[in-house]
């Protein structure tokens, strides 16, 4: 077909616009399972390190801002009693950006379970966080916070830090006591309203 | 050419990571492991047969000028399409390959086919020789995933086949080139008779 203004004008214009009534269909149609997908990714993980509970864990969702990003609390309960808090916490201080992850607490303060849920670490090193790699993340199963120093060893704490991974163990570290903080705020404000009482 | 050399010279003759050195970024970072390596080369497929095919349909009715910005914004719808169907269908595979997804859209195999071939053929022999490249491409990165997951750990498509661990290097950048260089000098000198 000749270029003319009016030819290229015209095709172009007829091209983009059914391109892109084509992808918004797929947007449309696509939305749903998106969301859905992202929303089993978060309750596959509150489940690994909670004990078992029976409540609709995602109605729970509660965002705290701190330090420059979000951690959010999901509360979990079996037959109405409180079995413990999920945390998904975060860190900026990984080698390669963002860690982020979901500690378990129980009711007392105790750490159930720590599970990695996105990080971008180097294979073979920083990538020892996750739970099948390296027994890293295991070591802070059981420990309460109140006696369990979080703080790599060579900082003086109780953690025993990755081999040659000293940076990505200091922001996983950074991250647990992150989560701690704010599950301790969240203990303190449940706590002073019941005093009101 | 028959039908049937369209479609297989993708495989060898025109072996898009071997022969024609197309398409190095996703090749290079996308291989870390065999599933990985499989689903950009599907994923990559999927663009380039529906791209080759759309591009075949209009290619009459496009005013020269204005070729490359059309051909673009096709491919790049596609590959939008790809990209929403993956996040919804399979999220642990779009996880995996991230920001290599949309950087389909300037995979020179891609553009490079519509330009060469697309935009001159009929739509059957252009379908036909985007799945031939296509399935070219899919096998070549296959192949690399599975020897760089293999001396990098010890594993193919998951499963474990060595006690474990490996030789780290090829899980990373520099690991990535030294494998595909030994494949290219491999694969060209097993296919030098066919050739």
């Amino acid at each position: 077909m000749e270029s003319t203004l009016k030819n290229m004008v015209l095709t172009l214009f007829i091209i983009t616009f059914v391109s892109a009534t084509a992808v918004g269909f797929v947007y449309q149609v696509t939305k749903g399972p998106i969301a859905e997908a992202k929303s089993a990714k978060i309750t596959a993980a509150i489940a690994l390190v909670l004990p078992e509970f029976d409540n609709d864990i995602g109605q729970t969702r509660h965002i705290e801002n701190i330090d420059g990003g979000q951690v959010i609390v999901y509360t979990a309960t079996n037959n109405g009693k409180v079995v413990g808090y999920a945390v998904e916490t975060f860190t900026n201080k990984g080698f390669r950006g963002e860690i982020r992850l979901m500690v378990g607490f129980l009711p007392d303060g105790t750490i159930n379970k720590v599970e990695t849920v996105y990080h971008s670490e180097t294979p073979g090193f920083g990538d020892k966080i996750e739970r099948g790699r390296s027994d890293f993340s295991v070591q802070f199963e059981g420990q309460n916070p109140s006696d369990f120093k979080l703080a790599i060893t060579k900082d003086g704490g109780d953690v025993d830090a990755i081999t040659a991974s000293t940076i990505t163990s200091r922001a996983f570290v950074d991250a647990v006591e992150r989560a701690c903080r704010v599950f301790q705020s969240i203990k303190t404000a449940e706590g002073n309203k019941l005093k009101r009482f | 050419m028959g039908k049937f050399q369209i479609f297989t010279k993708g495989l060898i003759k025109e072996n898009p990571t071997f022969v024609l050195l197309l398409g190095m970024c996703p090749t290079l970072g996308t291989t870390t492991s065999a599933i990985n390596g499989l689903g950009m080369g599907v994923a990559t497929m999927f663009v380039l047969i529906m791209s080759n095919v759309a591009i075949s349909l209009i290619k009459n009715v496009v005013p020269d000028k204005v070729r490359i910005p059309a051909f673009i914004v096709v491919i790049a719808a596609f590959v939008t399409v790809v990209q929403l169907c993956m996040e919804a269908y399979t999220p642990d595979l779009y996880n995996a390959l991230g920001v290599f997804i949309p950087l389909i859209v300037v995979n020179c195999i891609i553009l490079g086919r519509a330009e060469a071939f697309a935009s001159r053929n009929s739509v059957l022999d252009s379908a036909l020789d985007g799945a031939g490249i296509g399935l070219g491409f899919t096998l070549s990165l296959t192949l690399l995933g599975v020897v760089r997951e293999f001396l990098g750990s010890g594993a193919v498509f998951g499963i474990q086949l060595t006690g474990g661990g490996g030789i780290l290097i090829f899980i990373l950048a520099p690991g990535a080139f030294i494998a595909l260089g030994y494949l290219i000098a491999i694969f060209n000198k097993l296919t030098a008779k066919l050739r």
